[in-house]
């Protein structure tokens, strides 16, 4: 974990109540896809925690939904205004175990944190497919750009106007893939679980006071011992999961 | 060069800034980000008999100036506590260690107490009388003093370490309840613990927390924490560790000026894991800034 100063290169709407920033700043202490950040706010007094959309040496970009006044806040930073992180923080994805295939599945404000995670299994060799759940195709983010990295991008829209219609599990294919990383609403991560063929990795999300695994505010319980969302996870293995 | 050093019942600490319970886990996390043993001793999480996994999620809501936390005393009980939290935290920390001990029953506190108070690792005992009291209809035992003399009594009579009582905000009238403490022995007081709260959902219209109420903690609650400390300080002559919402080293020297002997930080440390680092590292230059030499003489200086 370390805490820094970030510029905003770059605040955008990319779909609906969602927003893309870039930022620059010292990315060093974060070890791998799946983890996030800790912003702090003017007026709020805790952080709030976004995932890690891409990162390289000098530069982060965050996929976010505005949600509550934090998120809303944040929509409405310029460009140059600078923002206190906590980077590095949570378990993150690993890697070596995914196989040659695997699906990454994403719901909604889920999505981002796939996208990192499929530019380094490419960047080793493996071959990534994708599938994106969105309520409705306002919604939408992000395909284009998974498209351009060559991943085969699947969209599922719950009211069918993009896509295969119903949710990502819809979508899901029975057989053919290596490995699961998913991340999304609970429900969601759920029945992903419940349809999957293989072992995969799980991303939760949940309610946190600090971000680093201080006060306990995010625990659930496993098959192995309780776990600290933000510090033990946020990724859960298939296999300890407790439904 | 000012000094910065105090005396809580015997127990020399190099800097009245402590690490509030519950908002530290057992210290040694933070090892990694930073030298603990800058810090004058560290509270750790709040022990009981059995292990607890604490209330269900969501457990954490935000409010102005501050947080609500219904975290529910999650903790491995006190046995693990003393065999393997205590000597991890030993292991990267040579300062004093301050058990803090909750209990459901009377039996409970006592048992937890002796165990916390047997282990070498140990230098003070927090008694933490916030919680519920299971055999007389879950009433805190903080929010009477019958019970608070009780406990204190009972806790006392086990533990041969300073035993300070942390006490709930959630009453009437601190003084009597601060009294029964000192009467039935207490070595010193903690306080305050959290403010009982609460939020709502308003699309679910229903609370946010899975608890329904939560403690509220954060400099939103800072000046009832002035407040009582200064309360306590007239009613006892007990050392007081003040504590409630202390965001910098200008806080500490207020709640010093209200009465507090050693100064506890609690949710700033988790927006801001190097907050109590900050905080003793501005401490000597606000004691230049405000004339003061010598910390222990502020010590109850605005009665």
């Amino acid at each position: 974990m370390r805490q820094g100063l970030f510029t905003i290169v770059k605040n955008e709407k990319l779909a609906e109540d969602t927003y893309r920033m870039s930022l620059k700043g010292d990315t060093t202490a974060i070890t791998g896809p799946g983890q996030f950040v800790n912003i702090a706010l003017e007026g709020c007094f805790l952080r709030r925690p976004i995932s890690v959309c891409d990162y390289g040496p000098d530069s982060l970009v965050l996929i976010y939904k505005v949600v509550g006044k934090g998120t809303a806040q944040m929509s409405q930073l310029p460009e140059g205004a600078e923002l206190d992180l906590l980077t590095g923080l949570g378990n993150g994805y690993d890697l070596e175990k995914s196989g040659e295939r695997p699906l990454l599945i994403g719901g909604g404000a889920g999505v981002p944190p796939l996208y990192t995670l499929a530019k380094q299994l490419l960047a080793q060799g493996k071959h990534p497919a994708v599938i994106l759940g969105f309520n409705r195709a306002e919604e939408l983010f992000l395909q284009e750009e998974f498209q351009t990295l060559g991943v085969e991008v699947t969209v599922a829209t719950a009211d069918g106007s993009v896509g295969v219609q119903g949710f990502v599990t819809d979508a899901m294919p029975q057989e053919g893939y290596t490995y699961i990383y998913t991340c999304g609403p609970e429900p969601m991560l759920k029945a992903v679980y419940d349809k999957s063929a293989t072992s995969g990795q799980f991303s939760f999300e949940e309610r946190m006071g600090c971000g680093f695994g201080a006060c306990m505010g995010c625990t659930c319980q496993t098959k192995y011992g309780n776990k600290r969302i933000c510090r033990e996870g946020p990724v859960l293995e298939k296999e300890e999961i407790l439904w | 060069m000012v000094n910065t050093t105090v005396t809580l019942s015997g127990v020399a600490l190099d800097n009245p800034v402590i690490p509030a319970s519950g908002t530290f886990g057992f210290g040694y996390e933070f090892a990694q980000w930073y030298d603990i043993n800058c810090l004058g001793a560290i509270s750790v999480k709040g022990t009981t008999r059995e292990p607890r996994f604490g209330n269900p999620a969501p457990r954490i809501a935000e409010t102005p100036g501050g947080m609500l936390n219904a975290v529910g005393l999650q903790n491995p009980g006190i046995d693990k506590v003393v065999a393997e939290e205590l000597p991890k935290l030993r292991a990267v920390y040579h300062k004093p260690i301050i058990a803090n001990i909750s209990g459901f029953s009377l039996e409970e506190y006592v048992e937890c107490c002796a165990k916390a108070d047997a282990s070498p690792l140990t230098d003070l005992i927090e008694v933490n009388v916030s919680c519920p009291n299971v055999q007389h209809g879950g009433l805190s035992f903080g929010t009477d003093p019958d019970m608070v003399y009780q406990v204190t009594q009972a806790v006392k009579a086990v533990c041969h370490k300073p035993v300070y009582m942390k006490l709930t905000p959630n009453v009437t009238d601190i003084a009597s309840i601060a009294k029964a403490c000192e009467e039935g022995g207490a070595d010193g007081i903690s306080l305050i613990n959290t403010l009982l709260g609460m939020r709502l959902d308003l699309k679910r219209r229903a609370p946010i927390l899975a608890n329904t109420t939560g403690g509220l903690s954060g400099p939103a609650v800072f000046p009832v924490a002035v407040r009582m400390v200064w309360q306590v300080y007239e009613a006892v002559k007990l050392p007081i560790i003040g504590m409630g919402g202390v965001q910098n080293a200008q806080d500490v020297i207020e709640l010093m000026l209200a009465g507090a002997t050693a100064v506890q930080v609690g949710a700033a440390n988790l927006v801001n894991p190097w907050a109590c680092k900050e905080i003793i590292e501005t401490l000597p230059r606000e004691m230049e800034r405000l004339g003061i030499q010598n910390l222990t003489e502020i010590i109850g200086g605005a009665h």
